[in-house]
């Protein structure tokens, strides 16, 4: 299963992730970071097919996936 | 964990200064995947630009040297000529690029520089507070063009690459977006073929990529990339326009 | 070594290949594109690299881009382009990059005139771009001297990580002179630890001239500052000839002016006249101590320069009111004659 591994400190909550995800894993957290954004977080972790496209459109590197065992590569980045 | 996506280790693990939505840290992004990719990281020296992107040297992980308004690819060529060993690039903006140093990129191309240009368009100003470029799209409001360009007075948007392209020099020079995951992912592979070309000696690269200013274009992040895909690209063709394959 | 026969112009680019520089890059102007010329045919010969350039800004920034990777390079321009590359130049001081630049004068302002003249004084001493800083500054008076300097001006550069200019008139470009090039060996040492040369096994080295903190960018000018207080306490030159006590007149002239100067010189002591003459070799930093005691035995203080009065600001300067500092001048390309010089000289005399 992947998982969306999100740096909550470094986002800056622009919601591009949001729209990316065709899933609709991820969503704005209600609460702000140190920065005072309100940060991406992840809300339906089980829905995540590890598209990676949240991590593609980051503008921040504030996405990293993670892969426990087999993972399907729709594309090659 | 195993990491199917990770940051890359040619970029600094530091926050950006950038806007929020700023596609300029995506590109920032992909050129560093790239040059860990390729393994050339060590060997890679980046030619800053004036502009929003001149402090990319606090955030990529190779060696960098600050060029005046639009003269980077001539700092390239010095530095290229001087070391041909090395791997050199530019990262410029569309008022850096498309105005101000048209002359130097476009000789550069010309002559046939083996360096790899960085060309991030998103037709305004935006470190002086969203001004008019010359690749401001017509209508397009702006500080500069307050009742939206006035084609009659200030022209067309500057098609810099389709310039480029029609000199007979062989080069590479493409037009990519990065507007969505489709356009960022070949986006990517247009990145890493233009410093492929140079790895190989090949020819000069030049990568166009339109992009967004949400803060100046007044839209938030997603409705930026939209606008591209609804109105930039109207304007903007994407694809390759010349390519060393052909020649 | 032997002695050839050798264009100005061409001594210049001799010079710098001797000094071990491989990298030139320019663009064409009146009175100095031979050194391009040359530079084309001589540097693959020594496996150097030379780029027409688009432009001046083209060229500079060029020199500024191998300057930045670590490599010995130079440029050459005549007045107006070196006006146009007064930004980069401005950017190679606040970066502390090495590099020579040749300015081969000509008449101003404007498109000016293609004939000799020393109205860029101003240009190269104070106002060679934006900002706080200062150009090592080399005038010669003639061929052998412009070949020696260049040589000495890569080594200051690489010494001071300064540009270092070499500032002569179209004369000394033109003219034809029998020249014989030094052994030339490289510093040791040098260290390069500021360039761009990839980082493997190290952090990245940035080159750059900005501080958006003004705290830095305070440093980064009190930096360049100490530099130039050193090359005031190490690198002044000068020539005295015909310096005495009870001078009738002292004149102060540099390049080929003072040469013209120092023939109408050799007339008046001949006829029993007293006349010397100080001929600053760096403009900056000036010589203004030896200038100051060499007026204290004058009776008169001229300066002659082939401008309408640029240098002679310094030369006041220099002699703090001790006396009252003449001037006299030609400029638009006209270059004065011995007759003229000795006959405005007597006029002081009287």
């Amino acid at each position: 299963m992947p998982r969306v591994l999100i740096r909550q400190e470094r986002c800056k909550g622009c919601e591009l992730c949001i729209y990316a995800c065709p899933q609709h894993v991820l969503a704005i957290s209600e609460n702000i970071n140190e920065k005072g954004y309100f940060f991406a977080e992840v809300a339906d972790q089980p829905r995540c097919i590890g598209c990676r496209l949240c991590a593609v459109t980051c503008p921040d590197q504030v996405i990293q996936i993670g892969l426990n065992g087999v993972m399907v590569h729709y594309y090659d980045y | 964990m195993e990491l199917a996506f990770k940051i890359s280790t040619a970029m600094k693990d530091v926050p950006t200064h950038y806007c929020p939505g700023c596609t300029h840290g995506v590109v920032h992004r992909m050129v560093a995947e790239v040059l860990e990719e390729l393994n050339i990281r060590e060997r890679t020296v980046g030619v800053a630009p004036v502009g929003c992107a001149v402090l990319i040297y606090n955030y990529l992980n190779n060696d960098f040297m600050e060029a005046p308004h639009g003269r980077a690819p001539a700092l390239a060529t010095g530095a290229k000529r001087a070391r041909p060993d090395l791997i050199l690039y530019t990262y410029q903006g569309d008022g850096d690029l498309a105005s101000i140093g048209f002359n130097e990129i476009f000789h550069a191309a010309n002559r046939g520089e083996k360096i790899t240009v960085i060309f991030i368009n998103n037709g305004i100003y935006g470190m002086t507070g969203g001004q008019m470029a010359p690749t401001t799209l017509p209508e397009q409001v702006t500080t500069t063009s307050p009742d939206g360009r006035d084609v009659s007075q200030t022209g067309f948007p500057v098609a810099v690459s389709e310039a480029l392209a029609t000199q007979a020099t062989p080069g590479f020079i493409v037009r990519c977006s990065v507007h969505d995951g489709l356009h960022q992912i070949q986006t990517k592979k247009l990145i890493r073929r233009a410093f492929q070309n140079q790895v190989d000696n090949r020819c000069f690269s030049l990568v166009e990529i339109l992009s967004t200013c949400p803060t100046n274009w007044g839209l938030t992040p997603q409705q930026s990339l939209e606008h591209i895909r609804d109105n930039t690209l109207q304007h903007y063709k994407l694809g390759i326009l010349k390519s060393p394959e052909e020649v | 070594m032997t002695k050839v026969l050798m264009k100005g112009n061409e001594a210049l680019g001799e010079a710098a290949i001797r000094a071990n520089c491989r990298n030139y890059f320019a663009y064409p102007i009146t009175p100095q594109t031979e050194i391009a010329e040359y530079m084309v045919r001589r540097l693959p010969e020594v496996g150097g690299h030379f780029v027409q350039a688009e432009s001046e800004l083209g060229a500079v920034n060029m020199v500024y881009g191998a300057a930045a990777v670590g490599e010995r390079v130079f440029t050459s321009s005549s007045s107006p382009g070196v006006a146009l590359m007064s930004e980069a130049i401005s950017y190679l001081a606040g970066s502390q990059l090495p590099a020579v630049l040749i300015n081969i004068v000509r008449g101003g302002p404007g498109l000016g005139g293609i004939l000799p003249a020393q109205s860029d004084y101003f240009m190269a001493t104070k106002a060679g771009g934006h900002g706080d800083f200062r150009l090592l500054v080399l005038a010669p008076a003639g061929v052998q001297e412009a070949a020696d300097l260049v040589m000495d001006a890569f080594d200051l550069a690489d010494k001071y990580r300064n540009p270092v200019m070499i500032i002569g008139d179209g004369m000394i470009g033109q003219m034809m002179e029998p020249v014989e090039f030094r052994e030339y060996n490289t510093p040791e040492g040098i260290d390069r630890s500021y360039a761009n040369t990839g980082a493997k096994d190290r952090p990245p080295t940035i080159v750059k001239s900005l501080f958006l903190d003004p705290q830095q960018l305070e440093n980064n000018n009190l930096e360049l500052l100490a530099k130039y207080r050193l090359m005031e306490q190490h690198e002044i030159r000068f020539e005295e000839y015909a310096v005495t006590d009870k001078m009738d007149v002292l004149v102060v002239s540099y390049g080929m002016m003072a040469r013209i100067c120092k023939t109408a010189i050799d007339e008046l002591n001949q006829e029993g006249h007293r006349v010397g003459i100080v001929r600053p070799i760096t403009l900056f930093p000036f010589p203004s101590s030896a200038i100051y005691k060499a007026a204290a035995r004058a009776r008169k203080v001229i300066a002659i320069e082939m401008s309408t009065g640029q240098m002679v600001e310094d030369v006041r300067l220099a002699v703090r009111g001790r006396r009252a500092v003449q001037f006299y001048g030609r400029t638009g390309g006209i270059v004065p004659t011995p007759a003229e010089i000795r006959q405005q000289l007597l006029k002081l005399i009287k």
